[in-house]
């Protein structure tokens, strides 16, 4: 293994976390090296507009995920199964290379709200401890909505998200999400056009007493400038956003918001093609070193550095730090120790409506963001008392695509190929919409992740090991919300409404959302979190986590809104207290 | 953990200082100014080192007459100039020699340095001499025959050169001055932006009307509203050769390195001067084309290839997306009489220049694969003569011309 000189700043994947991390560090006047286990990826480059559209290989074949040779998991639903590892990615799609799954997502960019924050003490105090479901390990968060507002703002504005406000300081603007948390800046470009299925939307939804507004979103209406300086383009609702890198420079990711002002900074320093294997620790164990990582050419390499910064996909961060015996592992039997503790995903189902034939939705005119949501049922915004589970979801109405392959919605019964295929695609696939929800995933003493006993990977590193089933609380909420869904959907004129319940057990070959969280949970101690309320180890204080591992449970939204904003509340902390007295806790356990 | 970084960045300026550098204690004033007069003269476009930071050349320059090494001008005294004395640089500068006496080709733009100043060659040689040395030995000697016969080019110099420093025009403004000495002195932009004649002359008749070279077409520059920057406001021409991005426009192919290592870097006071300069000076252009009426053939292919392939970024309505996506209407780069430009940009694709008040650099992607020549002549054609554009209809054969071309020029 050879020895490198020392750097100030080691940064672990070089995807949204890790690109902000280092820009903002790297102007701090940090040197800074980031190390990405994937390839070199930029717009001009990589996503041209006269090759991205390409769903075969882009969505079929899933050009730009991670390999599962490169490294997968073993998952399975109860401690008492053996796990199997993952040979294919089905349930969720890890992304690869630099700017990681900032290049594939849709894009829906939320804030969330202030009683998710302090979920637990919110959730007793007004039903009482014995309404949480048996066994759920929800807990608050260590740090507040209030606290995270100005980062959730920053971070908005640097994606320029497109939307509608709805809470301003207090004051709820017509248009926007009232239930929302309050917002000091309206959103930075104004939201998509709606296309029919949204239009559709917000009438029925209305006529029902619900609050309808657009989805805010990644793909930016507007061309538009971030504080950085870095450009963007209109959306042009070319419907190759989501499992695709954008070519228009409309979908916020590294790439079109951090990296072309990162990458003219002379103090920092990519690696790509090179797989961090382990963060070194002093012998006394308090202490990164750095870390080490192989090559593409299979060299072992040791980068020393004073702080580590683990930026890798979140179910990666809480690996690493399995593999490098940071933090004490998890045992469901005990309820002892933090590391791969609560575990969450989320659950998502809805349903679908068949219109008649002089309904054209044309959703191939789809942004990955262009919806029109409901929030009445997410959170706690409607008394749970009665129904008797906790959480809830946003209700959504999208129009993402209608690619070729696989936007071909035909009515139950119809055979999968073949003449009657064909008639049945032409007479219902752009007579058809779909009212979804993004619904929350609560954490459970069973549901966690561990290093798997049997299966390594390449590297001969043990798999991590995922256990989780979506239980009854979760099923219960979600059944609630897909009744909701199909009420909307008759409101809209459908002829016909399938209700598409979700159902146990979890299944890791169809996609579901690449929405994982937990594992290195933030906390405001060491018994219950793997890092403080500053993204800081609790063991060791010079290494910080970012990313939805860092989640104690999932609310009902996509979580990248989130990630954003707890990477600028770091890195708050870590230029403006740490760096003055590197090396110490900012929280004393 | 910053005051470490500091130190570093400190020790490492100390020890190049102490190395083969030159810089003579007491001549910081004159090495600072000749600093920029590099900048002003865009040298590192063309010397720029394999090391990508220095001047130690050896990169080919294309020309029409075949390809020319460029020479290391770094302090080293067996492979640069270090041996270089001030009247031998001056020489060089002003009139295309060599220390010993042999000549320089014009693609060493000393047609153009010749209005620079003694004093200014001295600063700018003050400034080489502080740079360290980079030894790197260039083959000079890469012209096919007979243009590698240097003599040739007394007789050249006859027929193309007048040496004469710059003398200001007292009937006109200290800025408009100031402008003219930069355009046809250091920033030598006639080399790309004028024709030239058989030989490689200046048509001088037709200073600053555009001119081919590399593949490209370096559009007309002068006051013209159709085909120059009469157009332009004074701020759009700042803005662009500050930035290389306006509403209209994006820097790309050899004018990105303009920018990039030139124009980006001047102060705005000179980039002023720059605009005023060229708008001042007078429009030359050939009479406009009536525009291809909407109802031909080709149009209306060309129509709907634009809708298909180009509308998504440029829109319908060539309106463009400001700083980002090039305004293809009242373009006047893609309505200059000679189509490399548009073609090479539609058939290879091309990066626009990143700088720091733009770093985005958006590229325009490669369709040479997608179109056929007939295609990407229609789209061509209808680009440069829709929304009030008019220009010369582009041939399915000019496109057929320009794959060779492109081919020879990898993007």
């Amino acid at each position: 293994m050879s020895r490198l000189p020392k750097k100030d700043v080691v940064i672990i994947g070089l995807g949204w976390t890790g690109s902000i991390m280092a820009h903002e560090l790297a102007q701090a006047g940090l040197d800074v090296v980031a190390i990405e286990r994937g390839p070199w990826r930029d717009t001009a480059s990589d996503y041209n507009i006269g090759t991205a559209p390409d769903e075969l290989r882009y969505a079929i074949r899933q050009d730009i995920f991670l390999r599962p040779a490169q490294e997968t998991l073993t998952a399975r639903n109860t401690p008492d199964q053996v796990a199997l590892p993952i040979r294919k990615y089905g349930s969720f799609l890890p992304g690869n290379g630099v700017g990681g799954a900032g290049v594939h997502w849709n894009g829906h960019t939320w804030r969330f709200m202030p009683t998710d924050f302090n979920l637990r003490s919110h959730l007793v105090g007004r039903y009482g401890e014995g309404f949480l479901p048996e066994h759920s390990t929800i807990q608050d968060w260590p740090v507040s909505y209030d606290e995270l507002e100005p980062h959730y703002d920053f971070f908005e504005k640097v994606c320029g998200i497109s939307g509608k406000a709805g809470n301003l300081r207090g004051v709820t603007q017509a248009g926007g999400n009232p239930f929302e948390g309050w917002r000091s800046d309206e959103y930075p470009t104004p939201p998509l056009k709606p296309n029919l299925a949204q239009n559709l939307f917000h009438k029925a939804a209305t006529e029902l007493g619900l609050h309808p507004f657009p989805l805010p979103g990644a793909n930016v209406s507007t061309a538009y400038t971030n504080p950085y300086g870095v450009r963007m383009a209109p959306c042009t609702y070319c419907g190759f956003c989501e499992w695709f890198g954008c070519a228009n420079y409309s979908k916020s990711s590294p790439q079109t918001c951090v990296l072309p002002v990162l990458m003219r900074q002379t103090n920092f320093e990519a690696r790509t093609l090179s797989e961090v294997t382990k963060i070194n620790l002093a012998p006394d164990g308090k202490t990164a070193t750095g870390v080490t990582y192989v090559d593409s050419a299979g060299r072992e390499w040791e980068q020393p550095a004073d702080l580590v910064l683990l930026c890798a996909y979140s179910l990666f961060n809480v690996r690493l730090l399995m593999l490098s015996g940071i933090g004490t592992q998890y045992d469901p039997a005990t309820g002892k120790g933090t590391l791969g503790r609560n575990y969450a995903y989320q659950t998502n189902a809805g349903s679908l409506g068949y219109f008649d034939k002089d309904t054209h939705f044309n959703h191939f005119a789809g942004a990955g963001s262009l919806g029109m949501m409901a929030d009445d049922f997410n959170g706690d915004v409607f008394d749970h008392g009665p129904h008797g589970f906790i959480g809830g979801a946003n209700l959504a109405c999208n129009s993402t695509n209608a690619r070729p392959i696989s936007s071909r919605v035909v009515p139950p019964g119809t055979p999968r190929w073949g003449a009657r295929w064909k008639k049945a695609t032409v007479e219902t696939a752009n007579h058809t919409a779909n009212v979804g929800s993004q619904g929350s995933s609560y954490s459970y003493r069973d549901c966690y992740l561990d290093l798997d006993p049997t299966y390594k990977d390449p590297l001969g590193r043990p798999l991590m090991r995922m256990t989780f089933d979506f239980k009854e609380n979760e099923l219960k909420m979600s059944r609630f919300i897909v009744d909701r869904t199909a009420e909307v959907m008759q409101a809209m004129g459908a002829k016909q409404v399938v209700k598409n319940y979700k159902r146990g057990p979890w299944d890791v070959v169809p996609y579901q959302t690449t929405h994982n969280t937990g594992g290195a949970v933030m906390g405001n101690t060491p018994e219950d979190s793997v890092v403080n309320r500053y993204t800081q180890h609790w063991d060791v204080p010079n290494v910080f986590v970012s990313g939805a591992c860092l989640f104690p449970q999932n609310a009902g939204y996509n979580p990248t809104g989130t990630v954003g904003a707890l990477t600028y509340w770091a890195l708050d902390a870590i230029k403006n207290r740490y760096l003055k007295n590197p090396g110490q806790p900012m929280v004393q356990a | 953990m910053r005051r470490a970084a500091l130190l570093a960045a400190t020790l490492v300026a100390a020890s190049m200082a102490g190395g083969t550098a030159r810089a003579e204690p007491d001549n910081y004033t004159e090495a600072a100014r000749g600093r920029y007069l590099t900048v002003l003269g865009d040298c590192m476009a063309c010397h720029i080192g394999p090391d990508g930071q220095s001047l130690a050349g050896g990169h080919l320059l294309e020309t029409p007459f075949g390809k020319i090494s460029v020479p290391n001008i770094t302090p080293d005294n067996d492979t640069g100039i270090g041996r270089w004395t001030a009247d031998d640089f001056h020489n060089a500068m002003h009139n295309g020699k060599r220390p010993d006496g042999t000549h320089l080709y014009p693609a060493f733009p000393y047609t153009s340095f010749t209005r620079m100043s003694r004093a200014d060659n001295d600063a700018v040689l003050a400034y080489l001499r502080s740079r360290p040395a980079v030894e790197n030995r260039v083959e000079r000697d890469t012209l096919p025959f007979p243009f590698n016969i240097r003599l040739l080019m007394a007789g050249w110099n006859w027929l193309n050169f007048t040496p004469g420093e710059f003398r200001p025009d007292p009937q006109r403004s200290a800025e408009f001055n100031r402008g003219a000495y930069l355009v046809e002195g250091p920033g030598h932009c006639g080399l790309c932006h004028t024709p030239r004649n058989l030989i490689g002359g200046d048509r001088d008749s037709e200073h600053l009307q555009g001119g081919a070279l590399q593949g490209w077409f370096a559009p007309n520059i002068t006051a013209d509203a159709r085909l120059g920057i009469g157009d332009w406001s004074q701020e759009e021409i700042v803005a662009y050769l500050r930035t290389g991005h306006t509403d209209r426009t994006a820097a790309s192919g050899p004018m990105a390195e303009v920018v990039a290592y030139s124009t980006s870097q001047m102060t705005e006071e000179d980039l002023k001067a720059i605009a005023i300069y060229l708008r001042e000076r007078g429009a030359a252009a050939p009479p406009a084309p009536p525009a291809v009426s909407a109802e031909d053939p080709r149009m209306r292919a060309g129509e709907a290839v634009y809708a298909d392939t180009c509308a998504a970024c440029h829109v319908g309505n060539g309106s463009g997306v400001a700083g980002m996506f090039p305004r293809l209407a009242n373009n006047q780069l893609v309505r200059q009489d000679d189509p490399t430009g548009i073609l090479r940009v539609v058939l290879q694709g091309s990066r626009s220049v990143a700088t720091p008040e733009a770093p985005t650099a958006p590229a325009m992607p490669s369709l040479g694969w997608r179109l056929n020549d007939q295609q990407a002549a229609d789209v061509a054609t209808y680009i440069r003569n829709s929304w009030g554009n008019a220009a010369p209809p582009v041939t399915p054969d000019q496109v057929r011309k320009m794959r060779e071309v492109v081919a020879d020029r990898p993007g």
